[in-house]
């Protein structure tokens, strides 16, 4: 399996070491071309701004709109990244894909004095917690009725899934813990199946 | 379930984050606004530039907390603040300004000359200069959650940040290539403790990231940097003693994102004007040399 990883900027290495132990293999995505072959992607966490502005001026905004067409290419957003995939955004947001029915709210927790580390329970991945890393992170506002919620902190939703999509509110790849890649790596498998069928 | 706040997988978190970006030096909110729209990833809030600074002479403080203030207001990438190297007073300052980095600078002057700031008692993270690996331990050791290399701050010539930027590679290289039973005494000549070389030898790198700073002015000098390894770049005088500061913002950060593609560098680089000008290392005199402060 051939997953992207974003790497314009942010998080990118930590996202690759995940991924690559989860069981994939990973191409970097600096240019609409390295989508190529790719069977899901990951943006990982960074600063929102200047990737979006970034994959707005080298066409990678429509690439990737392009590959999403057709409902069946799984794509996973880290904190920024949930940024670029929530359809509206509450404060500066340049550029983004808009294919979450959200509303993200950035830098919501406050500025970096704020962030934290908690352990989560997110039913999904069983009764183990995970060790969950909030770094200047984005507060889901609103979800539309396509999103599911998949886990809360005080009573807010920090991760979710609308059909392919997977959007986190925190940063999976700052933890030793797989459960989440592992999770979206079975949604791209699942992706192709239906893709196969149809 | 419990919130943990100031842990160092927080701060040295954030700094993770902005790898692969621009770090640029402002002094005003419009300033910082340039330098957002540019896709900078912070801003580093400062009453003057290093080359301002450099020509001015006297003692240089932390900035007024009203600048820092407006700047804060003024954008919403992360803003960064300098505080004289062992002066935890500033340090405490910013902490209360809720600054999302403090840099313990020599850019400013030094207000210790024996201790740098205890910096595991703050919940705020520190970014600290460093000429070498064993200096970028030292600060790691102190509680530093980023390293930057310090190249000569002002003077728009980036021959330092090479020197220092290979050392740490070079030292690196070396401390990997030594066998564990060799390591104390390795330690013993960098000045550094045992168990953070230990941890460098394991990653094959530094436990934190890596930028480069201190003489970066052209969209070809970032990207030299990041060829040798940076992680991001700081650019100080840079951008905004340029003669089109908003052009040459931009050519850096998309330089600093297509590090390894000549192409992209040459278009950015087209067209930019004048970059700040220049000092020749020579020129300077050994009590002008700020990357000599808080080894």
């Amino acid at each position: 399996m051939k997953i992207g990883v974003l790497a314009i900027q942010g998080d990118v290495r930590e996202h690759v070491h995940h991924t690559e132990a989860a069981g994939a293999d990973v191409v970097l995505v600096r240019l609409p071309r390295d989508l190529e072959g790719t069977e899901g992607l990951i943006i990982p966490g960074g600063e929102s701004t200047t990737i979006g502005m970034l994959m707005a001026e080298y066409g990678l905004l429509d690439a990737v709109m392009q590959r999403a067409s057709d409902g069946t290419y799984p794509i996973y957003g880290t904190c920024a990244g949930l940024i670029l995939m929530a359809k509206e955004v509450i404060g500066f947001s340049p550029a983004r894909l808009g294919l979450v029915d959200i509303d993200a709210s950035r830098n919501a927790y406050g500025r970096q004095i704020a962030s934290f580390e908690v352990d989560l329970e997110i039913p999904v991945l069983g009764e183990q917690p995970f060790p969950a890393v909030f770094i200047r992170a984005p507060k889901i506002q609103r979800l539309g009725p396509s999103v599911t919620p998949l886990a809360w902190h005080h009573g807010e939703v920090v991760m979710a899934e609308s059909g392919p999509y997977l959007v986190s509110s925190f940063h999976p790849e700052m933890s030793p813990d797989l459960r989440i890649h592992q999770y979206f790596l079975e949604k791209v498998k699942r992706a192709q199946a239906v893709a196969g069928v149809s | 379930m419990q919130e943990q706040r100031g842990t160092y997988n927080v701060k040295a978190g954030l700094a993770e984050m902005l790898k692969g970006g621009v770090i640029m030096d402002v002094t005003t909110p419009e300033q910082a606004i340039i330098a957002e729209k540019a896709g900078a990833v912070a801003v580093m809030a400062l009453e003057r530039v290093p080359a301002d600074i450099r020509k001015a002479g006297g003692v240089a403080r932390m900035a007024d907390p009203r600048i820092i203030k407006s700047i804060q207001e003024a954008v919403s990438i992360p803003v960064m603040a300098k505080v004289r190297i062992g002066h935890f007073v500033e340090a405490q300052v910013l902490e209360a300004l809720e600054v999302d980095y403090i840099d313990e600078s020599e850019v400013l002057t030094p207000a210790d000359e024996q201790y740098h700031i205890d910096k595991w008692q703050f919940n705020v993270p520190f970014v600290c200069g460093a000429r070498d690996l064993g200096e970028a331990l030292r600060r790691i050791a102190e509680g530093a959650a980023m390293i930057r290399t310090k190249g000569e701050p002002g003077t728009g010539n980036v021959v330092e940040a090479v020197r220092h930027l290979r050392a740490v590679n070079a030292q690196i290289r070396q401390v990997v290539a030594t066998p564990e039973s060799e390591l104390p005494d390795l330690a013993k000549e960098l000045k550094a403790p045992l168990d953070l070389v230990k941890k460098v030898k394991e990653l094959g790198r530094l436990p934190v990231v890596n930028f480069s700073a201190g003489g970066i002015a052209t969209a070809a000098d970032a990207a030299l940097m990041m060829q040798l390894g940076a992680d991001g770049i700081f650019v100080g005088s840079g951008v905004f003693k340029s003669q089109n500061p908003e052009k040459t913002a931009r050519a850096i950060v998309r330089a600093t994102l297509h590090y390894n593609d000549p192409k992209v560098i040459a278009e950015v680089s087209e067209d930019v004007g004048e970059a700040m000008p220049g000092l020749e290392m020579a020129s300077l005199e050994a009590k002008d040399r700020m990357q000599d402060r808080g080894i």
